[in-house]
């Protein structure tokens, strides 16, 4: 809600500055957002009168003037303006004049002909983007004068953001109530008198859905000029609160509803055929707006209608066919009370959203109709001529909103604010607030005016209470409680540990939007179904994303792009799986995702330099894999994936359940993705890795412990992973552990084979280990590694 | 030979070894079987019994005093030797160590961890929730029926009609009254989403949300708490304001503003009483119980407290940006 400071301040005038009054309005919850000066700076533009005007000699679209601006000698001034006529009185920048952007006005030359001064346009003087022609000021404007004396610029528009309960606030009268409320004052409301009917033309009313328009009122103004010119000062007021004049009927409905809070609508009322209904539209109804467009309504909006047709949808937009024009000559008049509900939400389904709309959907006072329709009919007679039929008033009773009665108790308020204000204090507060007051032995029996629809129950009031008396009043008072501790569950992994460890590896945490392209996506997992929003940002942040990859993908791409060799990222958060049996048809998983590109580490001057592999990112894993306290538990299986290299990529299993991938991701899509190089990735459902086992001690053993290597020759496609596994189930006795510590391929072992070094600890926990119990155990080892898996001992 | 001149010349042989095998002759000439001083004490049988007691006591002092020469020189090599094999030891320690990276979480999470920190110690549980929501816990449940102007201001990204983004992290709120009932203290942050890109707004970022809910619960402890926080948060005694506002879940509702040190008031959170509506569709008696909630945007905390200008920035993980916060 826009408005003029001086506006405001004709109707109440607090003894605050500007900045004063704004933060006043801030503090009791109608928040000022801007104060903007009415105009930008300039001077020396005064009121002239046009007394001479001829075409220039050299210049077709030119003209001289002779402008008197109120000195001893008129001004010659040369302009271009089209309206530029004999006896217009203009705004006049004379010599030495600045308008905003600096501009300076000179004595000049234009075609050879003198010129000394400008005649202003509003888009010259910064009022607003008119550049059609230059101001035409009333006859009556005094010439010589100070034209921003004249026109009182120096205003300011304030810029209120409502809340959507304070749709009282949508007109300048509900803003000059509550600041007559916070400074004691009363407001001087505008005299708004019952303007009599001079003819009895008048059009029935019939209300055929009583729910949603309990109230509607309609009144024929019969010859009326449109072509009528709306006067400076409206003009002025609409324009400081940031609208448009159009013509003098749509200017009067415009302005009431500012000043009012009340929207109205105006008919061609030769456009009607008879009654006026106001209905439910039949569902495919179409209307064309006032704006060209058709639409197809539902039968969930109410329209006005004629006997024959379906003329606007109600309280939100007018229709083409039935709109005042310049030619127009009888109008008729609407003014009525929608229902909140029978509107709210329905512009925003054809896309509209209108000043009226934004007002119905919020909320009218009910017993509003018949002022707004006398000061618009006033209004309208000032400016367009013209005669009033009588107001015809259909209402129903029993949907009218019903005066609101609300409790307070005095315990409740002082429960809710933490305070206790005194009873007297709290009285006074509702009757300023136009509340009508008992006191009660409890309390207060509150009535409240129409006007604070919004006000229904006793938090309400409270709130209206606490408001008025300043939060700033209310004391800031530590919560009391009863300590209880937080539950914290030593068998459950925090997130921040996990990722934690892996900082301390190198990575950075990344953030990355849940919705990713759907290109790339569709790349890497190509048979993976996505949620899709319907209306995204932009394509590429259309998909929710169902893993991390993609994200961590456009940020290592992105830094590569940006001269990042070395690039290590983690992020944790939601993937979104479609699926039918969750709860809002998709399952949205909390996983933990890393990605490594470039080198391994930074070039050092011992270690030099190499790029990171596959077993770097798989000892991330690995790492994290521990801290669950159950490493055994995981075991990683060469396993294909279609985002990864079909021979660098391995599933993690945990007890035989995929619950992760770690892999490079395939060549192919590198370039795809704006990758540079090889890229690796893992990801890890976080239900799979938080739960820890707890430990449960054992005592060490103070006995030297044993250590065998074995060095064994076996195929080369043959997977470590197994072997080690099968040395881990035969259940060596007092095995502690197992170490593959050497890989060889090469001269020596036979092509298609490699050989493998691993190192068996022995230890007893209460005993030396006998020699024989040494070679047993070994023994054991190596014949089950040759009858499994045909291995044998490398010489 | 005269002792005397015996122990002269054992102890400048003795200074002039310069390695443990040549003191070790020196030793063997001097000390040994057939030493000098050995040597020596055999001659004591030629001498009378008056005279045996001195010489031989005479004889003992130069060995001592030999051995000790030889003693304190050998200690002498030997730390000669030890400096020697450090000295070739030396390297050069202004050379950098063998660094492995070490990253940083994301500022954001730092800023929720600190907040979970601060609400954590008072007995504050952190709840997450889902990210697709329906309409009831997004919208609904927070007294935000289908049609409410709220709805419209919430620029949010549907999926049906009844399935969204989340536009809050409220829903935490719901999801967690409808099984527990007070006392509850929780703070539920997260990602949340609207349809909103430009300078100032990015089409997801953080919230955390808090709610206290039990028997005596009111307004001056949602001030005396969240001024605690603000000021424990900045680590500065900054001025707090608290300006009426409108929540279809709080009412009285508020706007918390921090004045900057330009002096302009700059909103960081919103709060309010729990409305009783609120209360009364998840089952909690709002007659006994009161409570309060309040959520306030990370990002916009986290721009404040480190200076970061563009919003922006927080997703399009730059390391060169991110390393910043390590």
């Amino acid at each position: 809600m826009k408005f003029s400071e001086k506006w405001l301040r004709s109707w109440v005038n607090p003894a605050l500055d500007q900045i004063g009054l704004a933060e006043q309005l801030s503090m009791a919850g109608l928040e000022v957002d801007d104060v903007a000066p009415v105009a930008p700076a300039f001077n020396n533009v005064v009121v002239g009168e046009v007394i001479k005007c001829w075409q220039h000699p050299d210049a077709d679209k030119l003209q001289v003037t002779e402008v008197d601006i109120g000195a001893d000698e008129p001004a010659t001034i040369v302009c271009g303006a089209p309206n530029c006529r004999t006896g217009l009185k203009v705004a006049v920048a004379t010599i030495g004049a600045v308008l905003p952007g600096d501009f300076k006005i000179k004595k000049a030359k234009l075609r050879g002909q003198p010129s000394n001064g400008m005649l202003c346009s509003n888009a010259e003087l910064g009022l607003n983007d008119d550049h059609d022609g230059i101001i035409e000021l009333p006859a009556d404007a005094p010439v010589g004068m100070d034209y921003r004396e004249y026109l009182e610029l120096n205003d300011a528009t304030f810029d209120v953001d409502l809340t959507p309960n304070r749709a009282d606030c949508l007109g300048l009268r509900g803003i000059a109530r509550e600041v007559g409320v916070l400074n004691r004052l009363t407001v001087n409301e505008p005299e708004i008198a019952a303007v009599a009917a001079t003819h009895d033309g008048q059009r029935a009313i019939v209300l055929d859905a009583p729910a949603a328009c309990p109230r509607y009122l309609g009144r024929v103004v019969r010859n009326v000029d449109v072509t009528a010119a709306t006067p400076l000062w409206l003009r002025e007021r609409l324009r400081r609160s940031g609208i448009r004049a159009i013509d003098p009927v749509v200017d009067v409905t415009n302005y009431v509803l500012l000043e009012l809070g009340h929207p109205m609508h105006a008919f061609d009322n030769d456009k009607l055929q008879g009654s006026v209904h106001v209905r439910m539209a039949q569902q495919g109804e179409k209307l064309t707006l006032l704006d060209g467009n058709e639409v197809t309504l539902d039968g969930d909006i109410l329209v006005i209608a004629d006997e024959q047709q379906a003329l606007a949808m109600a309280g939100i937009f007018g229709g083409e066919g039935s709109g005042v024009t310049t030619s127009s000559r009888d109008i008729f008049l609407e003014s009525a009370f929608f229902a909140p509900d029978a509107i709210a939400g329905r512009a925003r389904r054809f896309g509209l959203h209108t000043d009226a709309s934004h007002r119905y959907e919020r909320g009218v006072d009910p017993e509003l109709q018949r002022t707004a329709m006398e000061r618009a009919t006033q209004l309208i007679l000032e400016i367009c001529g013209g005669e009033a039929g009588p107001i015809v008033e259909a209402k129903d009773e029993r949907h009218l909103p019903q005066p609101t009665h609300v409790q307070l108790r005095a315990a409740r308020l002082s429960k809710v604010l933490g305070i206790t204000i005194a009873d007297t204090e709290v009285s006074e507060i509702l009757e300023r607030l136009g509340f009508n007051v008992t006191v009660t032995e409890q309390g207060w029996d509150v009535i409240v005016p129409t006007f604070r629809f919004d006000i229904a129950i006793e938090e309400d009031l409270i709130e209206e209470v606490a408001r008025v008396y300043g939060y700033h009043r209310i004391e800031a008072a530590a919560p009391a409680a009863s300590l209880r501790m937080v539950p914290r569950k030593e068998a459950q992994l925090p997130v921040s540990k996990l990722k934690q460890l892996l900082i301390d590896r190198g990575y950075q945490e990344a953030i990355t939007y849940s919705f990713v392209d759907p290109k790339h996506q569709a790349l890497l997992f190509d048979d993976a179904a996505a949620l899709t929003l319907p209306f995204p940002i932009s394509v590429e942040m259309s998909s929710m994303r169902v893993s991390l990859w993609p994200g961590l993908i456009g940020a290592v791409a992105h830094n590569q792009k940006r001269q990042q060799q070395s690039l290590a990222f983690v992020e944790t958060g939601l993937r979104f799986l479609p699926q039918d049996k969750a709860e809002n048809g998709v399952a949205q998983q909390p996983m933990i995702a890393g990605i490594r590109a470039g080198k391994a580490h930074t070039e050092h001057w011992q270690e030099g330099e190499r790029a990171v592999d596959f077993y770097d990112i798989k000892g991330d894993v690995e790492a994290l894999l521990a801290r669950t306290g159950e490493a055994h538990a995981f075991t990683f299986t060469a396993d294909s994936h279609p985002a990864l290299h079909p021979g660098q990529s391995a599933g993690i299993f945990k007890n035989g359940k995929c619950v992760g991938h770690v892999g490079a991701i395939h060549p192919q899509f590198e370039k795809k993705l704006g990758l540079n190089g090889r890229t690796f990735v893992f990801e890890l459902e976080l239900a799979a890795i938080q739960p820890k086992v707890l430990p449960q001690a054992r005592a060490i053993s103070r006995f030297p412990s044993i250590r065998r290597d074995l060095a064994i020759v076996v195929p080369t496609q043959l997977a470590a992973g197994e072997i080690l596994k099968a040395i881990e189930n035969i259940g060596v006795n007092h095995l502690v552990d197992l170490n593959l510590f050497d890989v060889y391929e090469g001269a020596g072992v036979a092509d298609g084979y490699r050989s493998l070094a691993l190192s068996l600890t022995l230890q007893h926990p209460e005993r030396t280990l006998e020699d024989h119990e040494i070679n047993t155990a070994v023994k054991a080892v190596v014949e089950m590694l040759t009858n499994e898996f045909g291995a044998t001992l490398r010489e | 030979m005269e002792l005397n001149d015996i122990v002269a010349q054992a102890e400048s042989a003795i200074a002039a070894a310069t390695t443990p095998q040549e003191l070790d002759a020196v030793r063997v000439e001097y000390m040994g079987k057939k030493g000098l001083l050995t040597e020596q004490l055999k001659s004591l049988g030629k001498l009378s019994a008056e005279e045996r007691p001195a010489a031989g006591q005479a004889i003992n002092v130069a060995k001592q005093q030999v051995q000790q020469a030889i003693n304190a020189r050998n200690e002498a090599l030997k730390q000669a030797q030890l400096a020697e094999k450090l000295a070739a030891e030396r390297i050069d320690v202004t050379l950098p160590g063998r660094r492995s990276a070490v990253g940083g979480f994301h500022p954001v999470t730092q800023t929720i961890q600190r907040i979970e920190q601060f609400f954590g110690d008072l007995g504050f549980r952190v709840v997450e929730g889902p990210e697709v929501e329906d309409d009831f816990h997004n919208f609904d449940a927070l007294n935000i029926p289908a049609n409410h102007p709220a709805r419209a201001d919430h620029d949010t990204f549907y999926f049906t009609p009844t399935t969204m983004l989340r536009t809050q992290t409220s829903g935490v709120q719901i999801r967690t009254m409808e099984t527990e009932q007070p006392p509850l203290r929780i703070i539920s942050p997260g990602r949340v989403y609207r349809n909103d890109y430009d300078q100032t707004h990015t089409p997801m970022f953080h919230q955390v949300e808090g709610l206290m809910v039990d028997t005596d619960v009111s307004f001056t402890q949602l001030k005396g708490i969240l001024e605690d926080f603000l000021v424990n948060f900045f680590e500065e005694s900054l001025e707090v304001r608290f300006r009426p506002s409108y929540f279809p879940f709080t009412e009285p509702s508020a706007e918390v503003d921090v004045r900057r040190k330009d002096g302009q008031w700059l909103e960081v959170l919103g709060c309010g009483m729990v409305h009783p509506k609120v209360l009364q569709a998840v089952g909690i008696d709002s007659e006994k119980y009161t409570g309060f909630a309040f959520g306030m945007g990370v990002e916009r905390l986290t721009m404040l407290r480190y200076g970061v200008n563009d919003l922006r920035a927080f997703f399009e993980n730059d390391v060169r940006f991110l390393k910043q916060f390590n």
